[in-house]
């Protein structure tokens, strides 16, 4: 009797930091079979965020860069202008590219900059321990909004993809979601289409993942997926949000 | 060897193409905005990369992507896009990967002014961004001295896997003056691929490469800080550079001034021994490492009462001056904020308040 599921070779054989029910595990496993499928393993430089993922580095059997805070994309900019033959993509969660680091995630996206960005959505800040984000829903209790987020004062959570599609420049922009196996399968189909877009080298592509953050929205990891489809998806619609091919 | 006539900016960023770095970030910012239009057309010429990127902070992460997967890269700025790029400095240094900075000085605190100031003397050698780590400061007094400098900063970029800096200022931005570029100073790529995140295959291997500064593990920081160190501490014994003038004959005071400022004072130097007054100048070339046994040693002559730092900023390298003479002469500082270059003669009278 043969194989009938192995660890993709992109993916290192070890033990993850993520808590029970994340879905950064799902995210990754995705990322390294489109690697593996596509056959780019030997070419790709991935550039880890500061977040939950800092570490993904260690997860991975591949070249890969650190960044700071945010920059991501910048560092991207700086591999793919200097050796536009790598395949590069970077990972970030909501406080790495919707906060601090948004400006360089919509320039890279205006430049048509040729690498891919994997944007985990779970609308909060995981690694520090659950505070808000700019994709946090409103009324959602976070350690800096104690009493839920007041749209009058915070604002209205941030779409990002609808953002970087309002985008002049053709780029791949689309959103999905982890939190079922039909909409994984799509997912992974959407990350294949972001770095075959790459391999093509025609644009700037972009895949949002609605995750979940069990721990810190203090909810079983069942609980979470139901809350993401029942309080994230109404409002992050999924779908291609633009793709090249748009006039 | 042709000379020609150049202005500083310009020069700078033809200096680096000669010495064989074909990449290039930058965003404008006065007086060393020049750089980035001058490239934006002499790139393209020589096939090599040339980027506006969207804010200094980006810059410094688009050198620190670009150092780390192998490839030689710079950038220039002024003081407050410096300020912007400390953090990623911070990080590039801490990766242990290449990469030049030049810093066309402009006053400051804030928005500060446009006009030629050292007032970046503390950023660039003490860091201005957060953790231990130095960088190579170099310090250019004209515009040929900053072509051969910046030729140079990519092979000690490369000797110590660390960022080198070149401490210019507006004056020696937007001067012309007549250059040559050393074809000796052109070098030829380094290999890296023990280290950096070029592609498993243009190593032909299966082991990736990773660059990154975060140890968690306080054992490994310490280590990772030591090793830092080690690299510092060979840059003080092979890298001091300094320039002795009017050294023979008794001079009374010894002034340490670098750069712009230092042309100055050389003027003062030779109004004064015309005089009769002796008057000697150490000029750092280098100003980390800081040439301070040379100093302490031109200090301790018998015939020397004082030593005066003449610097264009409130007293920066006063202070380093002070921990090289040790306490052995009255140190003193005269400068200028504001951009006004101070004059020889404003010099000449601040140098003879000491001396009998």
């Amino acid at each position: 009797m043969g194989k009938t599921f192995h660890k993709p070779e992109a993916l290192a054989d070890t033990i993850t930091h993520y808590c029970p029910g994340c879905t950064h595990g799902v995210a990754h496993r995705l990322v390294a079979e489109v690697i593996d499928e596509l056959g780019i393993r030997d070419r790709t430089v991935g550039v880890a965020p500061v977040g939950c993922a800092v570490l993904m580095y260690n997860y991975f059997t591949f070249d890969f860069q650190e960044a700071a805070h945010g920059r991501a994309p910048a560092m991207a900019t700086g591999i793919k202008r200097v050796r536009p033959d790598l395949m590069v993509f970077t990972y970030q969660g909501d406080g790495d590219l919707a906060s601090i680091g948004l400006s360089e995630i919509v320039h890279s996206a205006n430049r048509g900059e040729k690498f891919t960005t994997i944007f985990i959505n779970n609308a909060v800040y995981g690694m520090t321990g659950g505070q808000m984000a700019p994709t946090t829903m409103p009324n959602q209790r976070t350690t800096t909004s104690p009493f839920g987020r007041k749209t009058t004062s915070e604002g209205m959570p941030m779409k990002v993809s609808e953002l970087l599609a309002s985008l002049q420049t053709p780029a791949y922009i689309s959103r999905q979601s982890l939190t079922r196996p039909k909409y994984i399968n799509r997912a992974k189909k959407a990350i294949k289409k972001a770095f075959t877009y790459q391999m093509e080298n025609r644009c700037f592509s972009l895949v949002e993942l609605i995750s979940t953050c069990p721990t810190n929205w203090g909810m079983t990891p069942v609980d979470a997926l139901k809350w993401a489809e029942e309080k994230m998806m109404p409002y992050y619609e999924l779908g291609d949000h633009k793709t090249p091919e748009d006039g | 060897m042709t000379k020609v006539l150049m202005k500083g900016n310009e020069a700078i960023g033809e200096a680096a193409i000669r010495a064989g770095c074909l990449n290039y970030f930058a965003y404008p910012i006065t007086p060393q905005t020049e750089v980035a239009e001058y490239l934006s057309r002499r790139m393209a010429e020589v096939d090599g990369v040339f980027l506006q990127g969207e804010s200094e902070v980006a810059v410094s992460y688009m050198i620190f992507g670009a150092s780390a997967c192998g490839e030689r890269v710079f950038t220039t700025s002024s003081s407050p896009g410096i300020s912007l790029m400390s953090e990623g400095i911070s990080y590039i240094t801490a990766a242990e990967c290449p990469a030049v900075f030049v810093n066309i000085m402009r006053g400051g605190p804030g928005l500060g002014g446009i006009l030629p100031s050292q007032a970046d003397y503390f950023q660039a050698t003490k860091g201005g961004g957060h953790g231990d780590y130095k960088l190579l400061v170099m310090a250019p007094a004209s515009v040929q001295e900053a072509v051969e400098m910046v030729m140079q900063a990519f092979a000690l970029a490369d000797k110590y896997r660390n960022p080198v800096m070149i401490l210019g200022d507006g004056l020696i931005g937007q001067m012309m003056e007549p250059v040559e570029f050393p074809d000796h100073l052109k070098i030829q790529p380094t290999n890296k691929d023990d280290w950096a995140t070029n592609g498993m295959s243009t190593r032909k291997g299966n082991t990736r490469n990773l660059v990154k500064t975060l140890y968690l593990n306080p054992e490994e920081l310490n280590a990772h800080n030591l090793k830092l160190k080690a690299k510092y501490e060979q840059m003080a014994r092979e890298e001091v550079r300094y320039e002795a003038y009017n050294f023979d004959g008794g001079y009374r005071l010894l002034i340490v001034s670098y750069g712009t400022m230092s042309r100055v004072c050389r003027t003062a130097v030779d109004m004064l021994k015309e005089e009769g007054l002796e008057i000697a100048m150490l000029r750092p070339k280098y100003l980390f490492p800081f040439p301070s046994g040379p100093i302490r040693d031109a200090a301790t002559k018998d015939s020397c009462q004082a030593v005066l730092s003449v610097e264009m900023c409130m007293g920066q390298m006063v202070e380093d001056v002070e921990r090289s003479v040790a306490g052995t002469s009255p140190v003193h500082w005269y400068g200028k904020c504001g951009g006004d270059v101070p004059t020889p003669e404003e010099v000449i009278e601040a140098v003879k308040k000491l001396v009998d």
